[in-house]
């Protein structure tokens, strides 16, 4: 299936293209990823500012932020999620259609960040839907984020179009709806999903 | 811009009726503040906006303070009668002796309003009013109908700290969702235990991370004996 890497220059010298199905499929997805369009906080901003030409997303087929989740690829989770926001943001993810990745940006998205200890931030959005790259920072610059979207662009190049690592909508089984949280009495319920977040246990 | 006391006393003299009490602030600002009574907080509110020589039109901040049952502890001296033997002869004596009492202030949640004058120019006037307790007379009048500016920090102090605002024309939570039970700025407010604590907690945040981890070392255990026996 895969084709010699060293032949496959060769024969280019040659004039003579050879590709794979795979090879092509997945440079088509990786080259026009569309992000959803919608900020949560201040990395919304570095967000922006990484969309605009100073350092030109564009260059990597993302420039389309799509304004609704029928049409976005990516979602990137941009700011401080709060419990009150947190359900709204699953069922964006619900709405969007497969194949989906999630970018986590910033401390607050991965972990609740300088929130972390507060009553009304959501410890990481990773605690309900699954999340491919999380980028650290606070904001993440620009760059960072340029490097999450190429670390997905990677990931989604090493994807085959069969076998157990296909992606979910190559899988007709996977699971690509996940539960909502609900507004509970003192906390969100379920504080989180276990299907995807296991709960840590640290043994000291 | 008038004094404190004159305020004070402007206040008594155009509104019939008013207790006003002066809370003082010991710090260089000197920003002392107005105790209202809830009865006439609304009369209060209305004289100063209206006032012409105060003209306090801007309301800039409201916000909330709670306070908690508070137990002190005073040195009393207190002269009794003592009955001595002198010399063989019972004799009546007066007698100091210091006693120590305690007696419990009981608690109770706090509105703080700053005012200034965009007309004059000057300000800020700080108002209190006080609830009677913390769990059931918990309302004050909203002064929302005055300054129009304390309709969401009303709703955001009805949220954080549970005051109920009669007149209020949309008392509603604001931050919280409906449906959420509790009040989280109160000092005894318990937050729900959803995240790892850093490994560096130290006092009153070391005793919550280690009965945090002791709870989920014991749900672990729990959970591994739970597999083990569905394994057998």
């Amino acid at each position: 299936m895969a084709v010699d890497e060293k032949l496959k220059i060769e024969l280019g010298k040659q004039g003579v293209f050879v590709t794979t199905l795979q090879e092509l499929y997945n440079w088509g997805r990786r080259s026009s990823i569309w992000p959803m369009q919608f900020g949560l906080a201040c990395c919304a901003i570095e967000m922006i500012a990484t969309t605009m030409a100073r350092y030109d997303m564009a260059r990597f087929g993302a420039e389309v932020f799509r304004p609704s989740p029928r049409q976005a690829d990516l979602m990137i989770v941009s700011g401080t999620v709060t419990k009150k926001m947190a359900p709204q943001v699953v069922r964006l993810y619900n709405q969007m259609a497969e194949p989906k990745y999630v970018i986590a940006m910033g401390a607050c998205a991965i972990s609740g960040g300088p929130f972390k200890q507060g009553y009304n931030v959501l410890k990481g959005i990773d605690r309900y839907i699954p999340v491919d790259v999380h980028i650290p920072g606070c904001p993440p610059r620009p760059e960072a984020l340029l490097h999450a979207f190429i670390t997905l662009q990677k990931k989604i190049d090493e994807q085959h179009l069969t076998g157990e690592e296909r992606p979910p909508h190559l899988d007709g089984g996977a699971q690509g709806e996940f539960p909502v949280p609900e507004y509970g009495e003192h906390d969100l319920e379920p504080p989180s999903n276990p299907g995807v977040w296991p709960v840590p246990i640290t043994i000291r | 811009m008038k004094s404190i006391e004159e305020i004070k006393s402007a206040i008594e003299a155009a509104v019939s009726g008013a207790r006003v009490g002066i809370v003082p602030n010991g710090s260089p600002s000197g920003q002392h503040s107005l105790l209202l009574d809830p009865q006439h907080a609304v009369a209060v509110a209305k004289f100063l906006r209206d006032d012409k020589e105060l003209q306090l039109d801007f309301l800039s901040n409201a916000t909330g303070v709670d306070w908690l049952d508070k137990e002190i502890t005073e040195k009393v001296k207190v002269t009794r009668p003592v009955t001595k033997t002198v010399d063989g002869v019972d004799q009546t004596m007066e007698e100091t002796v210091e006693e120590t009492r305690k007696h419990v202030q009981p608690g109770y949640l706090e509105a703080v309003y700053h005012l200034y004058s965009m007309a004059r120019k000057h300000g800020p006037v700080i108002l209190r009013m006080r609830t009677g307790n913390r769990t059931d007379q918990v309302e004050l009048p909203s002064l929302t109908p005055v300054w129009r500016s304390a309709e969401f920090q009303e709703r955001e102090i009805f949220d954080l700290f549970g005051i109920v605002f009669t007149g209020h024309p949309d008392l509603r939570r604001i931050l919280m969702w409906d449906n959420f039970k509790d009040h989280p700025m109160r000092r005894d407010y318990v937050e729900p235990d959803d995240f790892e604590y850093e490994p560096t907690a130290h006092d009153e945040v070391l005793a919550r991370a280690a009965a945090h981890r002791a709870a989920r070392q014991g749900s672990a255990v729990a959970a591994a004996e739970a597999n083990a026996g569905a394994e057998r």
